[in-house]
């Protein structure tokens, strides 16, 4: 066996280069070209889709994430609008009872006022009427107890 | 019989020592192979073995993993993803977004062969398998194995570099100055060098550290040892698998003029 270092031709050695060389290169390009379709190019398919996957859904939730916000802010732009009309709706009833009320109180109040007035009125005229009649009936009474004692004389 | 045999290479370590309690609990062999003869050409049958087994284990791992693909992983799934993801980071940071994926597959069979492979040499019992030559141990502590996988990347990266640039690879020669251009071209001879001897050498050590300690003091002493071979071990697969994937990375840079 020809060995071409340093040691001389002999049999053995730890320089010992023969036909294991170029046959171990072959077998390990055999094992490159077998793990290549074992092992690198499924594992690589797997964890490259599992990335694209990943990748995709995270896309995804976050343009979803973007349109939950989007309808969030939406809902409570209306929520804010149909307060605002609720306060308003409140407001505007608020006013318009209270018109109400005193508008009715102001008509019972003249009413009662009116009532009140006739009846003093009608109370007055009585009172003059009664009076009156008194007076007259005093006068009368008096005329005639001045006839009595003037007659009896 | 002095140049035929050398300290490295001959007989086992309990006959090299006087020791006198020749203890049959660890003995070393170093440079000793399971020759097998194909046609006329000879390879190392227990690098072949043991590579075999660590071949069978990961495809062991790979196919019970990928069965059934889930969207939602569950056992052995989760280990290959993470396998997967941590050898895609390593792999685009250092040869880029645009080249990644045609090189993953090369970085990461690097990468486990390799970690399995010095895992497998740290942790399997070998030794309670004799053969008849030799030993069986980490693949990648024999030289023929190293040099193979630092000679593929670097046809890795000329392909790299000429398949997506053209000639306009050999520009990185010149870059930043044309005086860069001997030093480049050393470039390509250190890298593998580096690249094989590097991982050799530490998995090697880190085998004979363990043994002698082992062959000296058979109880505990040794487990320190272990603990950090299999930490160099792991280290040594990343370092391999990141160096490939830089010099590929370099080799299809694309630079801005």
């Amino acid at each position: 066996m020809t060995s071409w270092l340093l040691l001389g031709a002999t049999e053995g050695g730890l320089f010992d280069l023969d036909a294991t060389l170029p046959l171990m290169a072959v077998q390990v390009v055999l094992l490159t070209l077998i793990l290549n379709a074992l092992f690198f190019r499924p594992v690589g398919r797997t964890v490259e889709e599992r990335e694209g996957y990943i990748t995709t859904s995270r896309a995804d939730a976050k343009q979803k994430l973007a349109q939950v916000q989007r309808l969030q802010a939406d809902l409570k732009e209306q929520l804010k609008d149909a307060r605002k009309a609720a306060q308003a709706l409140i407001l505007e009833a608020e006013q318009e009872s209270d018109e109400l009320y005193r508008e009715a109180l102001a008509v019972a109040t003249a009413s009662a006022n009116a009532a009140r007035e006739a009846s003093r009125r009608e109370l007055d005229i009585q009172r003059d009427g009664a009076l009156g009649q008194i007076q007259a009936d005093a006068k009368t009474l008096g005329d005639l107890i001045v006839d009595r004692l003037l007659a009896a004389q | 019989m002095f140049p035929t045999r050398r300290l490295s290479d001959t007989a086992p370590l309990s006959q090299m020592l006087p020791l006198p309690l020749a203890l049959p609990l660890a003995e070393l062999e170093v440079g000793q192979h399971l020759y097998w003869q194909l046609g006329n050409l000879k390879i190392h049958g227990q690098v072949f073995l043991s590579s075999w087994v660590v071949i069978g284990a990961l495809l062991a791992l790979v196919i019970a993993g990928t069965r059934k693909l889930e969207r939602d992983p569950r056992g052995v799934q989760n280990l290959l993803e993470f396998l997967w993801d941590y050898i895609r980071d390593l792999a685009r940071e250092q040869i880029g977004e645009k080249a990644y994926r045609d090189w993953l597959p090369f970085i990461g069979t690097l990468f486990l062969f390799i970690f399995v492979s010095n895992w497998g040499g740290a942790l399997v019992p070998w030794k309670l398998i004799s053969l008849p030559h030799g030993e069986l141990g980490a693949p990648t502590a024999d030289i023929n194995t190293t040099i193979a996988l630092a000679l593929l990347v670097s046809l890795a990266y000329f392909y790299a570099g000429l398949s997506r640039k053209g000639f306009r690879y050999f520009e990185y020669y010149v870059e930043p100055t044309p005086i860069m251009v001997p030093f480049k071209i050393v470039e390509d001879f250190t890298k593998p060098l580096s690249l094989s001897f590097r991982l050799f050498g530490n998995i090697l050590a880190d085998e004979l550290v363990v043994a002698v300690l082992a062959f000296l003091v058979p109880l505990v002493v040794p487990l320190p040892a272990m603990l950090l071979g299999l930490f160099t071990s792991a280290i040594q697969a990343l370092i391999f698998a990141t160096l490939a994937a830089y010099y590929i990375g370099e080799a299809v840079h694309e630079s801005h003029h």
